[in-house]
């Protein structure tokens, strides 16, 4: 019994509701907010420390037998997401309150941020594959709030999509519940996990196995399933387009990896062959897609895409580097894109366009953004000292070790894509002559969004130098996702 | 019985499919609306159409229904009514703004410029 687990969840719900009062007096909503992500993001470091010192945490709601009652795992994987996801989420809370909007922020801004932090953190840490259903409605319909708050003909447009390609894949995954349920005759994913292992993995289980990897790959973008995403993001304002960015997708990628390393292991000659092919044209179409706009929301958009199919490609490694590997880049990839769909935000707001071919010559008016921009762009593409380096080259070494050596290379390849991709904008918006801008924002505005962009800038460069100090907690998640015997028999059989 | 079952959901779930990829957004909010019924019907199917009494605790009944999958259900229930109404709400905002229901003349917004 460790009621620990539940504080990341239970303290932004909390502070979610206590938001829904007093609507107008801002300084309540913003310090409430932040106040709640603060506690929580404290409670979400101790529990990090604590899964990396005792092991797995469990809590069994109701002290009911293990398969019997809801169970919630904090393990390394989820430990780790969920303190990124709270501390990515105080700086762009903090980057909300000059950029959002008075009228915004007094209607219900706060209280749907904590609200997709909750089920965020929920669906991170919940060990019952219902429950996960459920924790993801919760982040669904916060998001949706968020996306068509302010209500512009554009977001409207954009969220009716977004809604219903959400409302389809929550139907298809209730409907993948039923059928696991139905051969299985369990929820609990440690208990699914034993029981597909006894069964030894009959085909219904592979046709299970694909219907989750659709569900999946809907929220979380993945090729053929990402058609949705470009349009749908475009749509919301800077501060929730980061949001999204950092955590929507995420929350897809780790219900897959979830997934394809607890249960169906059984006939990875299959599941992680077709994981492993869509996480390659994942990527190739992400390439594709930031290679072709000159606009900056669309590149950086589609360079989510090119992410979660080299995170997935290191899933579908199946072995302990690869898995190390994606779980180095997924945190990479989480404060990263943050950085970057941050530091758009500044640039649109400073310009008014999102046209690269209407910008230029940022860098005489704005030198430290620009070279900020320059490190975020090489970070993306992983320069080594940067963040996204130990990451891919774990993948790449995983992908090596099991023997798929052309497919490594051009998820190494790709990386070039993605760094041409980055320093379009580089070189569009901040080099060449100076353009007409019409500023959205004063530049007095656009100088208090900058100091929260420039921290995550900062914490990324630190991540990848102190790649050596992070590589414990890693390869803690790494093995944990490489064995599930080590979380069955957290969850089943007690500490 | 669980025959027959299969045969009504997959109807639904056709008639949902059509209906959601026709243009007007009200037929569109009708095929979500078909779409989850099917996937609730499947829950309660999957769980297995055994047992004679309802769930309840009474005096000499032994055979009883599954409890778990009509307490998924019921979840389930609730959770697309909330994500439908806030549909519906949308549709008639949307088509006050933007005074279409047809989702093919929804594209991207007021700044277009290529």
């Amino acid at each position: 019994m460790n009621n620990f687990v539940l504080l990341p969840i239970i303290i932004p719900f909390f502070f979610g509701m206590v938001l829904m009062f007093g609507q107008k007096s801002l300084r309540f909503q913003r310090g409430g907010a932040m106040l709640g992500l603060i506690l929580a993001f404290a409670s979400a470091v101790s529990l990090l420390f604590k899964v990396k010192e005792d092991g797995v945490q469990k809590l069994t709601f109701g002290g009911w037998p293990e398969p019997f009652g809801i169970t919630m795992v904090s393990d390394m994987v989820s430990a780790l997401l969920v303190t990124t996801t709270l501390l990515l989420a105080i700086f762009i809370v903090w980057y909300s309150f000059n950029s959002i909007g008075t009228a915004r922020e007094q209607f219900y801004y706060y209280p749907a941020i904590m609200m997709i932090i909750t089920g965020v953190n929920g669906a991170f840490t919940t060990g019952d594959i219902f429950n996960m259903f459920v924790f993801f409605e919760v982040l669904l319909m916060a998001s949706y709030v968020l996306i068509v708050l302010g209500g512009t003909r554009a977001q409207l447009a954009g969220s009716i999509k977004y809604i219903l390609i959400n409302v389809i894949s929550s139907a298809l995954f209730v409907i993948a519940i039923a059928y696991l349920y139905a051969v299985i005759g369990s929820l609990n994913m440690a208990d699914i996990s034993v029981k597909i292992a006894e069964i030894n993995q009959p085909a219904i289980i592979t046709v299970i196995a694909v219907l989750f990897l659709m569900v999946f790959g809907l929220k979380a973008a993945i090729f053929p399933l990402y058609f949705w995403l470009p349009t749908s993001y475009a749509a919301a304002p800077p501060p929730v387009l980061a949001l999204f960015g950092a955590l929507l997708t995420k929350v897809g990628v780790y219900a897959i990896m979830r997934t394809y390393t607890l249960f169906f292991i059984h006939d990875t000659a299959y599941t992680h062959e077709l994981l492993l092919w869509l996480s390659v044209f994942t990527i190739l179409a992400g390439c594709i897609g930031a290679l072709a706009y000159f606009d900056i929301k669309q590149i950086i958009i589609y360079n989510i895409v090119i992410a979660v199919g080299v995170i997935l490609f290191g899933v579908a490694q199946m072995n302990e580097t690869g898995l190390q590997g994606a779980m180095f880049y997924l945190i990479h990839d989480m404060i990263i894109k943050a950085a970057l769909f941050m530091l758009v935000g500044i640039i649109v707001y400073k310009t008014g366009t999102t046209n690269l071919r209407k910008m230029g010559g940022l860098m005489k008016s704005s030198p430290t953004l620009g070279w900020f921009y320059l490190i975020a762009a090489f970070g993306l593409a992983g320069i080594p000292p940067l963040s996204g380096f130990v990451g891919k080259l774990l993948i790449a070494k995983g992908g090596f070790e099991a023997g798929n050596m052309w497919s490594s290379l051009f998820v190494l390849a790709t990386s070039l894509l993605v760094l041409l991709s980055v320093i379009r904008i580089f070189i569009y918006a901040f080099w060449g002559e100076e353009k007409p801008v019409q500023p959205i924002l004063t530049k007095a505005e656009t100088t208090k969004l900058f100091i929260p962009t420039a921290i995550v800038i900062l914490l990324s460069i630190a991540y990848g130098v102190g790649a050596e100090y992070l590589t414990p907690f890693m390869s803690d998640a790494g093995k944990l996702l490489a064995d599930p015997s080590i979380y069955v028999d957290a969850v089943l059989k007690g500490e | 019985m669980e025959f027959i079952m299969a045969f009504v959901i997959g109807f639904l779930f056709m008639a949902a499919v059509y209906l959601m990829l026709s243009r007007s957004l009200l037929r569109i909010i009708i095929g979500t609306g078909l779409l989850s019924h099917g996937a609730h019907l499947l829950i309660l199917t999957m769980g297995g159409l055994g047992g004679s009494a309802p769930p309840v605790l009474a005096d000499g009944v032994e055979d009883f229904a599954d409890p778990l999958p009509q307490a998924l259900i019921l979840t389930a229930i609730v959770i697309s009514f909330g994500v439908t109404a806030f549909f519906l709400v949308l549709a008639y905002r949307s088509y006050q703004e933007l005074n279409t229901d047809d989702i093919s003349e929804m594209k991207g917004g007021d700044e277009e410029d290529e």
